[in-house]
């Protein structure tokens, strides 16, 4: 007599109803599947593009680097040994080829994300005036946008790609440190000046109306 | 350790706090002196809330343009591949 069917577990159902994980995607694309590349690069073009954007400072050059980046992991995706995530190995390409274009393009030509950091604390806070609670509601999505990104982009080029890969990426310290070749204590300092210059240019925008820190001693 | 930070120890100690990568005895510190230096309160009210909106914020979408230009010419890198190891 034929048994009825066992049920089907749930979870592998709901395995199949997520998207490929990034190691799959690579593995797929290393054994020629185009859509699987194609995929990693829908999945990261708009990050790519944000960073390479505020590095150089310029819509159509970032336009130039996302595309080289992606051709370039495409290219050379053989050798990439899975040491670390994709994303971080395709933002390293992405970071580099920002830096060559800076340097040859002459805007730069100093321009390395190694350079020393001046870790003056005392320098790091001149604003103390306390925020909305909810300061983003004030303005529409359109000039919320606009604030932030042109915060970021007064930022020292040094700060604005720590800043971005590790607080808006959200990146790990380690992944930071290895997609921008840094060491691991350079990311933390720039990352804390980073945070503590963005505060200080943010709170022109966002501080409480007719209020500072001595209504608070 | 000493049982209180100095404003510039806190200073030190404000991203471990803010991505709560800090041990207990320090957070306890932190909280300990921010509770009585409303300079620091508000730096670390103000950071944490500018990690906050930085947060939600999405990433750019690349111009469809360069989207579809972008996965034709890697059509073509993958042709010119495919070439290269049939040779």
């Amino acid at each position: 007599m034929p048994q009825p069917e066992a049920p089907q577990p749930e979870a592998p159902q709901l395995e199949a109803a997520s998207p490929a994980d990034e190691t799959t995607l690579v593995h797929q694309a290393k054994a020629g599947d185009l859509a699987a590349f194609s995929e990693l690069v829908t999945r990261y073009e708009g990050k790519v593009f944000r960073l390479t954007r505020h590095i150089l400072n310029s819509r159509e050059d970032a336009e130039d680097v996302t595309q080289e980046a992606f051709l370039k992991a495409f290219t050379h995706l053989d050798g990439f040994q899975e040491n670390s995530r994709f994303y971080t190995w395709v933002v390293r390409i992405a970071v580099n080829e920002s830096l060559m274009r800076l340097r040859k393009s002459g805007r730069r030509p100093m321009v390395s994300l190694d350079e020393p950091v001046d870790t003056g604390e005392d320098e790091m806070v001149r604003e103390l005036a306390v925020w909305d609670e909810t300061p983003e509601q004030k303005y529409s999505q359109e000039e919320l946008r606009a604030i932030l990104d042109q915060a970021v982009d007064s930022l020292g080029p040094i700060y604005r790609a720590v800043f971005l890969l590790r607080d808006v990426d959200e990146l790990s310290t380690e992944e930071t440190a290895n997609a921008l070749d840094l060491s691991i204590p350079a990311v933390k300092s720039r990352l804390l000046r980073a945070r503590l210059q963005l505060r200080e240019i943010l709170t022109q925008h966002f501080k409480r109306k007719g209020d500072d820190i001595l209504a608070y001693l | 350790m000493t049982s209180l930070l100095t404003c510039k120890e806190f200073l030190g100690w404000l991203n471990e706090y803010l991505d709560e990568t800090a041990a207990a005895e320090i957070r306890s510190l932190v909280e300990s002196h921010i509770s009585t230096c409303p300079n620091c309160w508000v730096i670390h009210d103000t950071t944490k809330k500018t990690l906050q909106v930085y947060k939600g914020m999405e990433p750019q979408l690349l111009p469809p343009e360069i989207h579809n230009r972008i996965l034709s010419l890697l059509e073509k890198a993958a042709l010119e591949k495919r070439a290269a190891q049939s040779d």
